[in-house]
């Protein structure tokens, strides 16, 4: 079983990231559960959501105490909530910013993960190029497809598809292949360096 | 359609005039084809006046749609002395469910009836004034709100009766109830409390609001075919004593009915779409303690000495109902309006003044002057 | 057909493929999606015919379903919590009066102090209505004890209520196979009203019974609900045969056939058991499950057959009966009168606190040993528990105990997650 931690804040659109990935895990013919931390929801409060992934019936119901990946789509939590409870040596780690992990602040924090499974995407100006919006959180997914392979792009895209339609599927898809990209480049650096 | 009165000056009533009218004209009860939905049997009080206008209400109602009635009917007097299982005094499909809910359960079957296409079949809530405007309010507004297709009737005999004389939102100032005697300070019931759940439908802007009593019972049929004719959220609310809860002889019922409205404190009128239409005159306006004092239930006014103050206080509630609803008639009266009672001279009832027909006109009014 | 989705959404899908005629709803978290979906579908007249009545409070709610439902429509409607107390007289009066209403409870806590998360206090609070209640395990049960239920209801002419859980279930996506509509109509004929409101046959319902004959019909609702222990076993072995899985039943068994140890629990959670379940039994535990899916009719002798041969049962239970302990394990004690086993409540889970699996194998472990209470809570915080107790019997301060614990603790800042 995979699984993933998704932090934001209300209004990023954060459940609806733990939902897509779900979908695209179905897409690919396996189980997957996605659920909210069912805050008191509030536009701007930080936000939880679940994802489990596995070939097999998802029994558990409890939150994820120790994810194999964490996906933040908003910088501004990292000192002020613990995004990274419970999180292994091997785990993923994405975070949406342009800046680097040293700039946030986060350097020394960083050296107790594996480097390729730690990366960074400017998820929100991707969106804010694609989709004409700073939702990251369909972005997200395409460069977490790149990370850590557990979903390909295409059922990412194919996940959008199915929640939106018209342009905003289109910029979602754009923006998200876009950050696939963004992310696999990042790695193969970081692999060479 | 309006019906005609027969004036029948010996006995002051209208009632006996029915033999001289066209036989589309008279009321249900003539019939003998009448569809009794409310049959002998049951175990109302010597002199109820809600098994009175019940029985006519619904009777009409029957007849103006070709006996396609469901009935739900609230807790309380009604229901408790129709059912008492395992006999039944309803010979129309009836439901009663709970003490405040008899709006809903309304909307529920008119819901039911849309769905299987069957709006041939009228829907009719009813209950008394306890289960219409307190416990029941909730639901009766929100009846209201959607424009259900129910006509709702209030049987108002002004305090909770059957379960002992207990005091409604309905019960009137100074009365005495159960649980307002007139002990201590206050004579009964205190001024400045209770609602009026005609005027609070007029403001909903439903279809249909009347008012009736069981003295006019050909106006109150009336009305019941009158809001047949039309679809949506309708109410009426019944003017009905109770000899029991009011300590009133039981063969006083129908005087004491004609009594309050000629008095003015129960204005007698019928409203569409939050605006009086119609309103029946006073024919002979009479002093409220001619009303008052066949009740026991005001009694304490009239001990030594009496009290005149309270009395007087009463008086100036009927004057304004007589002012705000235009209840006298005018000298140039116009045309008459449908439903529109007829005056002793024979004259056409007066139309409402423009700027009282409003029920915002109506309300407004009523923060002029000490209630 | 497989599909990713909301609980709520494939329990609305489904309810709509059950042809409800007259849905009534008044909007509660955790349930809002369920009736919004529904609405969408009457609104494009994917649900015809179809009257949608928008009420102004859940007693209104139960209210119209009681008029709906007696006029002979198949009647629906949905909610939680304060919802259903809302409603409470109305549902003594839907199930006294024998109308075969589905309503489906998103089962959340009840307040004070007010909390929107998942516990069974709601549904366990009306367990004595006389509705029939069964409770969902995972969404794709979720979904088909709808179609079951109706069956079930109609057939009975008593109300049920189709418990799952709130937020839990209602809210997460999961994988389900929804059926087609074509199915539905098989396994689910039209509604058939026994006693229905029609001109062309009055008949009077909702008499006032007096001492004479009352104890006599309430008898009468009791034997329908006993004759419920048989149909809804029948109904689910037909759901079986027709849709090609196991959904609803009495109750369900796992690994319990030679377990010592027995957990016994209701809902969403039993996801969760089953996994520590398989992590002791890899430990070489002799443990097991068993999962109660209708607590109303209570099955008392399949749990008494389930159980007997356990050496200990602990009850999970998300409600508590405030003054004496557990309510699931009262009925299951009753179950097993006169068997000698160790048996342990652990009240879990209450106002939507996550039940993991780090914290039930420690439980379960402790019950092995027979170190446990009769009466256990899980996680809870004994600290703050005890020093309001301690300032309690100093300082009579009057007020509610969340406001006086929040004193201590101060402003209670934002948890991780």
């Amino acid at each position: 079983m995979f699984q993933v931690r998704i932090h934001g804040r209300g209004g990023q659109g954060v459940v609806t990231a733990a939902e897509m990935l779900s979908v695209a895990a179905f897409i690919e013919g396996r189980h997957a559960q996605a659920f909210p931390s069912f805050g008191s929801e509030r536009t701007g409060a930080p936000v939880v959501a679940f994802c489990r992934i596995d070939d097999k019936e998802i029994r558990a119901r409890e939150p994820i105490s120790e994810p194999d990946a964490v996906i933040v789509q908003d910088p501004t939590l990292l000192h002020q909530v613990n995004l990274f409870d419970g999180l292994g040596p091997d785990a993923y780690i994405l975070i949406n910013t342009e800046r680097t992990f040293q700039e946030l602040g986060m350097g020394d924090f960083v050296k107790q993960f594996r480097p390729e499974r730690l990366l960074t995407v400017p998820a929100t100006e991707l969106a804010r190029e694609h989709l004409g919006r700073p939702i990251p959180n369909a972005v997200l997914l395409g460069g977490f497809a790149a990370l850590s392979g557990l979903v390909s792009i295409d059922s990412v895209a194919q996940a959008i598809r199915e929640k939106f339609s018209g342009r905003l599927a289109d910029g979602n898809v754009a923006a998200a292949e876009a950050a696939f990209e963004f992310v696999r480049a990042e790695m193969q650096e970081v692999t060479h360096a | 359609m309006p019906y005609q009165q027969i004036k029948f000056y010996q006995a002051g009533s209208f009632v006996v005039g029915n033999r001289l009218l066209d036989p589309e004209e008279r009321s249900v009860q003539a019939k003998m084809d009448r569809s009794n939905s409310l049959t002998s049997g049951h175990r109302a009080c010597q002199g109820c006046g809600e098994a009175l206008g019940a029985r006519y209400a619904l009777d009409a109602a029957m007849r103006a749609t070709d006996n396609k009635v469901i009935a739900a009917n609230a807790t309380g007097c009604l229901e408790v002395f129709s059912t008492p299982f395992p006999e039944s005094s309803w010979q129309l499909p009836w439901i009663h469910s709970l003490f405040g809910n008899a709006p809903a359960v309304s909307t529920g079957i008119a819901a039911a009836l849309k769905v299987k296409g069957r709006t041939d079949i009228r829907v009719v809530g009813q209950g008394g004034d306890g289960g219409t405007v307190d416990i029941g309010f909730a639901c009766l507004s929100g009846m209201f709100e959607r424009n259900d297709d129910v006509l709702f009737i209030c049987y108002d005999n002004e305090a909770y009766m059957n379960t002992g004389v207990q005091r409604s939102g309905a019960t009137p100032p100074a009365a005495r109830t159960a649980t307002t005697k007139p002990v201590g300070k206050e004579p009964g019931n205190v001024f400045g409390q209770g609602k009026s759940a005609p005027l609070i439908a007029m403001a909903h802007e439903i279809p249909y609001v009347a008012t009736a009593t069981v003295s006019d019972l050909r106006d109150l049929e009336y009305k019941v075919e009158r809001a047949m004719e039309l679809r949506g959220a309708r109410y009426l609310h019944i003017f009905v004593p109770c000899p029991l809860g009011w300590g009133s002889a039981s063969n006083d019922t129908i005087r004491i009915a004609r009594l309050v409205k000629e008095t003015g404190l129960f204005p007698v009128f019928e409203a569409e779409h939050g605006e009086v239409v119609g309103v029946s005159k006073i024919r002979r306006q009479v002093p409220v303690e001619e009303y008052l004092r066949p009740q026991r239930r005001y009694a304490h006014l009239f001990k030594d000495p009496p009290r005149t103050d309270v009395i007087a206080h009463i008086q100036k509630r009927a004057d304004r109902n007589i002012r705000r609803f235009g209840l006298l008639p005018d000298e140039n009266d116009s045309a008459d309006l449908p439903g529109h009672a007829t005056d002793a001279a024979g004259g056409p009832g007066s139309p409402p003044h423009p700027d009282e027909t409003s029920a915002a006109a109506i309300l407004a009014e009523s923060h002029e002057g000490a209630t | 057909m497989l599909r990713q989705t909301e609980g709520s959404q494939a329990v609305a899908r489904t309810v709509a493929m059950c042809r409800p005629e007259v849905i009534c709803a008044y909007p509660i978290s955790p349930q809002t999606h369920i009736v919004e979906t529904l609405s969408d579908l009457v609104r494009t007249g994917e649900l015809a015919p179809c009257e949608f009545i928008s009420v102004e409070s859940e007693f209104a709610a139960m209210s119209v379903a009681i008029g709906a439902s007696a006029t002979g429509a198949r009647a629906y409607t949905a909610t939680a919590s304060q919802g259903l107390l809302y409603m409470a007289e109305a549902l003594f009066n839907a199930a006294g009066l024998g109308l075969p209403i589905v309503m489906t409870v998103a089962n959340r806590a009840i307040g004070a102090p007010i909390n929107i998360w998942n516990d069974h206090s709601d549904t366990m609070s009306q367990r004595d209505s006389g509705w029939i209640q069964l409770y969902a395990e995972t969404n794709q049960e979720a979904l088909d004890l709808h179609p079951q239920a109706f069956k079930l209801a109609e057939a009975l002419s008593l109300p049920v209520m189709v418990c799952m859980d709130g937020f839990i279930l209602t809210h997460a996506y999961e994988r389900v196979d929804l059926p087609d509509q074509d199915q539905i109509d098989a396994f689910l004929p039209p509604y058939e009203p026994r006693q229905v409101l029609d001109p062309a046959e009055p008949v009077t319902i909702g008499a006032m019974v007096g001492p004479e004959a009352f104890s006599e019909v309430k008898y009468l609702a009791h034997a329908k609900q006993i004759q419920a222990l048989d149909l809804i076993p029948e109904i689910a072995a037909e759901f079986a045969g027709m849709f090609g899985r196991d959904s609803g039943g009495l109750l369900r068994a796992y690994r319990a056939d030679d377990a010592e140890t027995i957990v016994v629990a209701l809902g969403s959670v039993l996801g969760t058991i089953e996994d520590t379940v398989d992590e002791l039994r890899d430990q070489g535990v002799k443990i097991g499950a068993l999962a109660i899916k209708s607590f109303r009719p209570f099955p008392l002798e399949e749990v008494r057959a389930a159980l007997a041969h356990a050496e200990r049962v602990v009850v999970l239970e998300k409600a508590l009966a405030v003054g004496i302990g557990g309510i699931v394990s009262a009925n299951v004690r009753m179950a097993l009168s006169g068997i000698q086993l160790h048996g342990y409540t652990v009240i879990a889970g209450l106002g939507g606190r996550p039940i993991t699996t780090a914290s039930l194998h420690t439980l379960f472990k402790e019950a092995i040993a027979d170190e446990l209470q009769p009466l256990t809570f899980l996680d809870m915080n004994w600290e703050i528990v005890q020093r309001e107790l301690d300032r309690q019997r100093v300082d009579h301060r009057p007020g509610p105990h969340a406001e006086n614990i929040l004193r201590d603790i101060g402003i209670v800042a934002a948890r991780s997650h």
